[in-house]
């Protein structure tokens, strides 16, 4: 391993690249040394995920160089960037479902022993592989099923067994929780003194400041700031982002009125999801629900919006029970989900925005079951307005920046006038700018009269929006804080209760 | 922001463009310039008829496994299904003297049962499309053997085949009349009701489908049957056809089908496509079948070509799409 700390082992120059007449990127110049941390931070679109593609073979570059441990470096493939010892681990879970861990883990470059893949040494070097990472599952077990932390750990295992000298780490803890992030946080640490290089990409600027040693800002397809240490106020790093001064990101909480409008009984899903579980959500109350992943908190809305079975227990709306059979039964009595993976739940990438609004509002685009073109048009329109998603109706969902893809998901919704609005994980994998955005949306909706629960694993932003926090543990109810009595210390001592 | 106020207008090339299906519309027409300038018979209007009479069944098979493949399925059972409902019709009409008014009803009663019955094991169950289809073509293909012994019908009504035969106003038979509208209803229905938009959520995404509120599996119920249930009327326009009904007919018929409607630009992955790509897909093959014929190709070598046409319409579709 060169440990020379003065000679870069990545270094790229100039680096342009544009699909067609769209430049995404204008000459970035970029040094990576070994054994650091670099946060490469940015809006969603600012480029950096062209930047890590470009550097893990999955994209060329238009124009500029680059140059890996002193020599150049022109990856047409990721196959060759693994080999020359660039791991990327991407954002989507790229795991085949029905495979074993192990068999996910060494896919491609199987241990081969007499012209046939050896089995007992895959599962050895999968099962070391997995301990590094404090995992303690068995290799043989098929992926289908983990929870999203293991799968995403699993990639990591991967990466690591290619020997990398390099990782690319594309918001690796967008699904963690905090006991997994702190794992893999040591895990970094270990690659650090190990000498691995590493580009770590998050929106969650607070984890940066702990992990990184330093900072490059991009702003569409530029490199606008660098900064030599992490320990910066966070202030100061969203600023550089999105190249404005930020107004204070929670907008500030209303007192919600006295009538109950969500009541929850304890309610109990499938086996080992969540059960007891009882709360109130008042009228223009925004409640939030914490916990660590694999609580329960994502198994626990969807029940509620009729998505997944509930075996025991009722649901309750203006006192009445409603307790819903299927998604159409809630989103009929006023009870809407904007589920948590928006690419496979919340908008088909393939259709229009205008078409993804319509799906959910039939009843507005036209009348006894025909629709008007013109309807659709202009209601679609109207919502993309007042919800202010940046885009046009005719355009693909798959096209937009995350953000606005969310923005669509709530814009189905809203436009429903629904009473209960159920949010999961609203934030995760948008930036900074369009998260705020969705804060004054859930605010509004609040000061409306809906009754407003969100689910997030982001603990400053359910402290944030929140007027209560349910907070659960292991499928059990662990806690109910006011904001006034909520803090990280409370809410992580009853998620770990 | 400007974005949502600019009033979009409805593009005049989205009209024609038969719902992403412009590249084999275009080669429909290259088609047809150059089967008029090789052969004297091509371009004229009696063959243009009798290209609509040869298509009839096929047509609306394929608007059948349109909607199947729009939500992310496969109907493989088509033709036995039509062979079924065409053993039924005789069954009915001529063994048992029930009239026509209430034989044709009967087939489609039947043909709607056996989709209803594969829907069911699809989206209930849980069964593959393509397994619970096979099984079905199995099934239907036996019943329909079952009801003669293997032996065909005759001895339809005078007035049943000349509705295939006879040309009103000179130009136009029952059965394309039928199959025309079978079209139009398609379109208007897949382009305008909400049932229609529904086929792409639930082709598209499933599960965005469900949490939109969307009955995915009844509608996946429904589609099977209206597929089962046109394989069943197309039975009964070919009946009329050939004046006669045997047990072993309809054969491979659904594979043109999905020829016709991958060839029309429906992605087999469901979710995007259409009615008006599938009727594109239908005239190519049959104005294919029909040019090869008067140019005198061989059968065997007509098969051939097909499959070449195949491959190219798809991999031109796949060559448009931008890679991400």
């Amino acid at each position: 391993m060169t440990k020379h700390a003065n000679q870069p082992i990545l270094t790229l120059r100039n680096i342009h690249k544009s699909y067609g007449p769209i430049k995404v990127l204008h000459g970035i110049d970029f040094d990576l040394y070994a054994g650091e941390v670099v946060a490469l931070l940015g809006e969603n679109g600012a480029g950096k995920s062209t930047l890590s593609n470009i550097i893990s073979g999955a994209v060329q570059p238009s124009k500029g160089e680059m140059a890996w441990q002193g020599a150049p470096y022109k990856p047409a493939h990721p196959r060759e960037a693994i080999d020359a010892g660039v791991g990327m681990i991407h954002q989507e879970l790229m795991l085949l479902p029905h495979l074993s861990i192990a068999e996910n883990i060494f896919v491609g470059r199987y241990p081969m022993k007499a012209g046939a893949v050896d089995r007992r040494e895959m599962e050895r070097r999968a099962k070391q592989g997995l301990l590094r990472l404090g995992l303690d599952i068995s290799p043989r077990r098929v992926v289908e099923g983990l929870s999203t932390a293991s799968q995403q750990l699993i990639e990591i295992a991967k990466a690591l067994t290619l020997n990398a000298k390099m990782l690319i780490l594309d918001e690796p803890t967008a699904a963690l929780g905090g006991e997994e992030t702190k794992l893999l946080f040591k895990q970094i640490a270990r690659l650090k003194a190990e000498g691995v290089g590493i580009i770590y990409i998050s929106h969650r600027l607070e984890e940066i400041r702990q992990i990184a040693d330093r900072i490059v800002v991009m702003r569409d397809g530029a490199k606008v700031q660098e900064f030599d240490t992490a320990d910066l106020p966070v202030r100061t790093i969203v600023e550089s982002m999105v190249g404005r001064s930020m107004e204070q990101m929670f907008p500030p909480l209303a007192v919600p009125e006295d009538k109950t409008v969500l009541e929850v009984r304890d309610l109990a899903g499938t086996t080992r999801t969540f059960s007891g579980v009882s709360f109130t959500v008042r009228k223009g109350e925004i409640f939030g629900i914490s916990g660590l992943v694999g609580a329960g908190r994502t198994e626990l809305i969807r029940a509620i919006a009729g998505a997944d079975p509930i075996t025991h227990g009722s649901i309750l709306l203006n006192g009445e029970d409603i307790t819903p059979r299927s998604p159409g039964d809630a989103i009929r009595k006023g009870i809407v989900l904007v589920p948590e993976d928006r690419k496979l739940q919340g908008v088909i990438l393939d259709h229009s925005i205008q078409e993804n609004i319509a799906y959910s509002n039939f009843d507005s685009v036209g009348w006894g079951g025909w629709i008007s073109s013109r309807r659709l048009r202009d209601f679609a329109a109207e919502n993309i307005r007042k919800f202010g998603v940046k885009g046009r109706g005719r355009q693909k969902a798959g096209q937009m920046s995350g953000g606005n893809q969310q923005k669509v998901v709530i814009a189905k919704w809203l436009a429903r006038k629904p009473r209960v609005v159920l949010l999961d994980e609203p934030t995760r994998g948008i930036d900074v700018g369009a998260r705020s955005s969705i804060y004054e949306i859930i605010h509004e909706l609040a000061a409306e009269g809906v009754a407003v629960v969100v689910v997030s694993s982001d603990l400053e932003e359910v402290l944030g929006v929140s007027n209560r926090v349910l907070v659960m543990a292991a499928g059990r109810q662990t806690g109910i804080l006011d904001h006034t009595k909520a803090n990280d210390v409370s809410v992580m001592e009853l998620a770990t209760a | 922001m400007k974005n949502g106020d600019a009033k979009e207008k409805l593009r005049l090339s989205e009209l024609f463009s038969f719902g992403g299906a412009t590249g084999p519309l275009i080669g429909l027409l290259l088609l047809c310039v150059f089967l008029s300038i090789a052969t004297d018979s091509f371009l004229s209007v009696r063959n243009f008829l009798n290209i609509m009479d040869q298509i009839t069944v096929l047509g609306i098979i394929a608007v059948g496994m349109t909607f199947v493949i729009l939500i992310g399925g496969i109907d493989l059972s088509v033709g036995s299904v039509l062979a079924l409902s065409m053993m039924v019709l005789g069954y009915l009409n001529v063994h048992v003297d029930v009239p026509m008014g209430l034989a044709i009803p009967g087939a489609l009663l039947i043909s709607a049962l056996t989709g209803t019955i594969a829907g069911v094991l699809i989206a209930y169950f849980k069964v593959p499309p393509f397994i619970a289809t096979l099984a079905m073509m199995s099934i239907a293909r036996g019943l329909a053997n079952m009801i003669t012994n293997g032996s065909q019908i005759i001895g339809f009504p005078a007035w049943f085949n000349m509705a295939a035969i006879i040309r009103y106003g000179g130009y136009i038979t029952i059965t394309v009349a039928i199959m025309l509208a079978v079209f139009l209803l398609a379109w208007l229905f897949q382009r305008y009701r909400q049932g229609g938009r529904m086929l792409y959520a639930v082709g598209g995404n499933p599960e965005v489908a469900r949490l939109a509120g969307i009955h995915v599996k009844r509608v996946t119920v429904l589609v099977y049957a209206a597929c089962a249930t046109l394989a069943g009327l197309a039975g009964v326009l070919l009946a009329a056809r050939l004046d006669a009904v045997q047990p072993s007919i309809g054969v491979a018929y659904e594979l043109d089908a999905i020829a016709a409607v991958v060839i029309g630009g429906t992605s087999l992955s469901g979710g995007t496509g259409g009615i008006g790509g599938t009727l594109v897909g239908v005239l190519i093959i049959g104005v294919l079948r029909n040019g090869l014929n008067l140019l005198s190709v061989s059968p065997f070598v007509q098969s051939v070509i097909i499959g070449l046409v195949i491959v190219v319409a798809v991999a031109a579709e796949t060559f448009k799409r931008p890679a991400r």
